[in-house]
């Protein structure tokens, strides 16, 4: 038997809502960072779920340029947070507030 | 030779660039005697294009010369053409004639000054305007020649501009012909919107088709273009203040150039003039009221160029005077002989202003005759000319003028004649005061101060007068020879008869002279003897006496207080509203706009600055809670839609 789409969405809003809470309301760096990719894989398997169901192959193709898109900010991210570390010892986002207006 | 046309105005323009480019380096007195030789080859050309038009036949004595096509656009062709006819020939040879004796004076007079070149420089530009003037075709080539006169008149007026009042004079001059140019513009603009052209003969050729109202206007707007130009009332004063140029220029701007311009406008134009009797009417008016008022003030100024400078308003009073009347040919005639004898004048007072070191006071003056005999016997033909005694030019000019104004306005002919005793009077007040009398600038010499233009004059420490340089005297007595004869061009049938010369463009008709010869006969006399008895008033009351306060009344030497007027009701109103725009509009309501933008945009970014926190997670709050309105949005228009 096969588990119908309707699981599949409702795993990806569920995906979606702790990546999004997480990125609210954590403070470390990393953890947000991870919580991201959380978010951005939520919308992954909504597209492959949609794309299963509606019989169209444009929602798998757009996961590629999802994950590609995924890595390039890992790796610009992830050498920001490197950056900040050597510096202030310390992944705090909320001590990053130099852009204050 | 007619074909050769424009070398007459060629010559004066070659001139000035010569004296443009190398002006500087010509020095004093070359550059002096390069102005004076282009001005005087510009007179040879005239002569020669004046014989060649002898030999074309009366009645289509005119030859015109299409130099290029200036302005092509539809409808409106305009061409840089030359027109000459008896008139324009008239003019040029005058202008021409006595720019170059002008000339040649200031290369004595300016001797020593700092810009001698560029004196030149501008005179040689004023006598090309002028020609420029009287020989275009059309309107709008004529127009240059104006623009150009009014121009180069504010470059001479303030020539010495290190003083303030010269400068001043400069201005005025300047605002005053502006206003006029305004008048004249007009008519332009009317005369194209109703013939769609701004030739001369094509304008005159298609009279019906303007209609007698908008011929009316037409004189009007010209009459108003002329009150500047050849200072009329009541744009007059700036006149009498442009005495504050050299006094060649102001020989060369009442005699020969600028001011004859308005007269020889309305000449042009004289078939609309005769079209419109009301337009002839007003400025036969405006000539005897201007004629008048300005007589009246001459007789009290103290300042020797001053009193020449109302006596020329007056005389061209009576120019206009003449073209009220129809008598076109009159007020040629006046205009040519008083050329000499103002021409003269100036350049004589100009003789005595040189000897006495740059006095102009006729307080300060007397006795004269003694020290300065050549300037003295031409500045008397001179005076007798502007007086009217006969024989001399200005008794036959000025008889020919109320002759015609008796036939056509005998209530304006006393207005004439109350001027011309006027006239007889206060030139003779200026020879007495001058010329008559005991040595008063002995006293005066010693308080002089030394004009710093005029350093040369410093160094002869000798405060006696001294007579010119023969390069002065010598115009002195050309000028003097013609203004005493230029009589000649009155008598009828003569080969100088400036009726028959002029007839062609004008027609026998309308030179309206339908007095018996009885009457003619009768004036005459009335107009001599007037002349005579009003010179020895005057010479016999201010040869002797310096002082006679009772004939100076502070309203007449303050000239009606006209400028006072003018000051009250133009000048301070427009001083005030422009310390207004100065003090409030500027500050308040230019800067507030700005400032208040600028404010807006501040108050604006210092409430959005409040968002940007630098916490990531404030962002991402909004990003969320942005995208749960939107997919809110979505969802609701889902379920309703």
């Amino acid at each position: 038997m096969s588990i119908s789409a309707s699981w599949y969405l409702a795993l990806s809003v569920v995906l979606f809502a702790i990546g999004a809470l997480g990125v609210l309301v954590r403070r470390n760096v990393l953890i947000m960072f991870m919580c991201v990719e959380l978010m951005l894989n939520a919308a992954n398997l909504a597209f492959v779920s949609f794309a299963r169901t509606l019989h169209d192959i444009g929602g798998q193709v757009l996961v590629f340029f999802v994950l590609v898109v995924a890595a390039a900010e890992v790796v610009v991210g992830l050498g920001i947070v490197v950056a900040i570390f050597r510096r202030r010892a310390s992944a705090n986002a909320d001590d990053l507030h130099l852009m204050k207006g | 030779m007619l074909h050769v046309t424009y070398l007459i105005i060629l010559a004066p323009l070659v001139g000035f660039g010569i004296l443009l480019a190398a002006g500087r380096r010509l020095g004093d007195p070359a550059a002096g005697w390069v102005g004076t030789i282009a001005v005087g080859a510009s007179f040879v050309v005239s002569v020669g294009v004046y014989l060649s038009l002898l030999g074309v036949d009366a009645p289509v004595r005119t030859y015109s010369q299409n130099l290029w096509t200036w302005i092509p656009v539809d409808r409106l062709q305009v061409h840089a053409g030359l027109y000459v006819d008896p008139l324009s020939m008239t003019m040029v040879l005058f202008i021409t004639g006595i720019s170059t004796l002008i000339h040649l004076y200031s290369i004595g007079y300016m001797k020593g000054d700092k810009d001698f070149p560029k004196f030149f420089l501008y005179m040689n530009l004023f006598v090309a305007s002028m020609l420029i003037l009287v020989l275009g075709s059309n309107l709008l080539v004529t127009f240059v020649g104006w623009e150009g006169v009014g121009t180069c008149s504010y470059w001479l007026v303030s020539f010495w501009f290190t003083r303030d009042s010269a400068a001043s004079a400069g201005k005025k001059a300047f605002v005053y012909n502006r206003i006029g140019d305004v008048g004249f513009l007009l008519a332009i603009f009317l005369v194209w919107s109703k013939v769609h052209t701004l030739d001369y003969q094509a304008i005159f050729s298609q009279l019906d088709k303007i209609g007698p109202d908008n011929i009316t206007a037409i004189c009007l707007l010209l009459l108003v273009g002329v009150m500047g130009k050849s200072a009329q009332i009541p744009l007059f004063p700036w006149l009498a203040d442009a005495m504050e140029g050299p006094t060649p220029v102001s020989a060369l701007i009442h005699a020969a150039t600028m001011v004859t311009a308005g007269v020889y406008l309305l000449c042009r134009v004289s078939p609309l003039l005769h079209a419109s009797p009301a337009a002839a009417l007003t400025i036969a008016i405006v000539g005897a009221a201007t004629a008048f008022v300005a007589a009246t003030i001459a007789c009290a100024q103290q300042d020797i160029k001053k009193v020449l400078a109302y006596s020329t308003v007056s005389q061209l009073g009576y120019m206009f005077l003449a073209i009220g009347c129809g008598a076109y040919t009159a007020a040629i005639f006046l205009m040519v002989a008083h050329a000499f004898f103002k021409g003269l004048l100036f350049l004589g007072a100009g003789s005595v202003i040189h000897g006495l070191h740059d006095e102009q006071d006729l307080k300060r003056m007397g006795n004269l005759r003694a020290y300065l005999p050549i300037t003295f016997i031409t500045f008397a033909i001179g005076w007798l000319c502007i007086a009217a005694v006969p024989p001399l030019s200005g008794f036959w000019a000025k008889g020919d003028v109320l002759d015609n104004t008796w036939a056509a306005h005998p209530a304006l002919w006393v207005v004439g004649i109350a001027t011309a005793a006027l006239t007889a009077y206060y030139m003779s007040r200026l020879t007495g005061l001058a010329f008559f009398g005991k040595d008063r600038w002995a006293d005066a010499a010693a308080d002089h101060q030394f004009d710093a233009a005029h350093a040369h004059h410093a160094d002869g420490a000798s405060p006696d007068p001294h007579e010119s340089p023969w390069i002065m005297t010598v115009p002195l007595w050309i000028l003097a020879f013609f203004a005493a004869v230029a009589g000649v061009m009155a008598i009828s049938g003569s080969r100088f008869s400036l009726a028959n010369w002029l007839d062609p463009v004008f027609g026998a008709t309308l030179f309206q002279n339908n007095l018996s010869s009885a009457a003619q006969w009768t004036l005459a006399v009335v107009d001599g003897l007037v002349a005579i008895v009003f010179v020895l008033i005057g010479l016999r009351l201010w040869s002797t006496r310096s002082d006679r306060p009772a004939l100076e009344g502070a309203f007449l030497r303050g000239a009606w207080y006209i400028n006072e007027l003018y000051d009250a009701v133009f000048g301070r109103p427009s001083a005030r509203l422009a310390a207004f725009c100065a003090d409030v509009v500027d500050p308040k309501v230019i800067d507030g706009a700005v400032n208040g933008v600028a404010g807006a945009f501040k108050g604006t970014g210092v409430l959005l600055r409040r968002t940007q926190t630098g916490y990531v997670r404030n962002y991402v709050l909004g990003i969320v809670f942005g995208t749960v309105v939107v997919l809110g949005f979505m969802l609701t228009r889902m379920w309703w839609g």
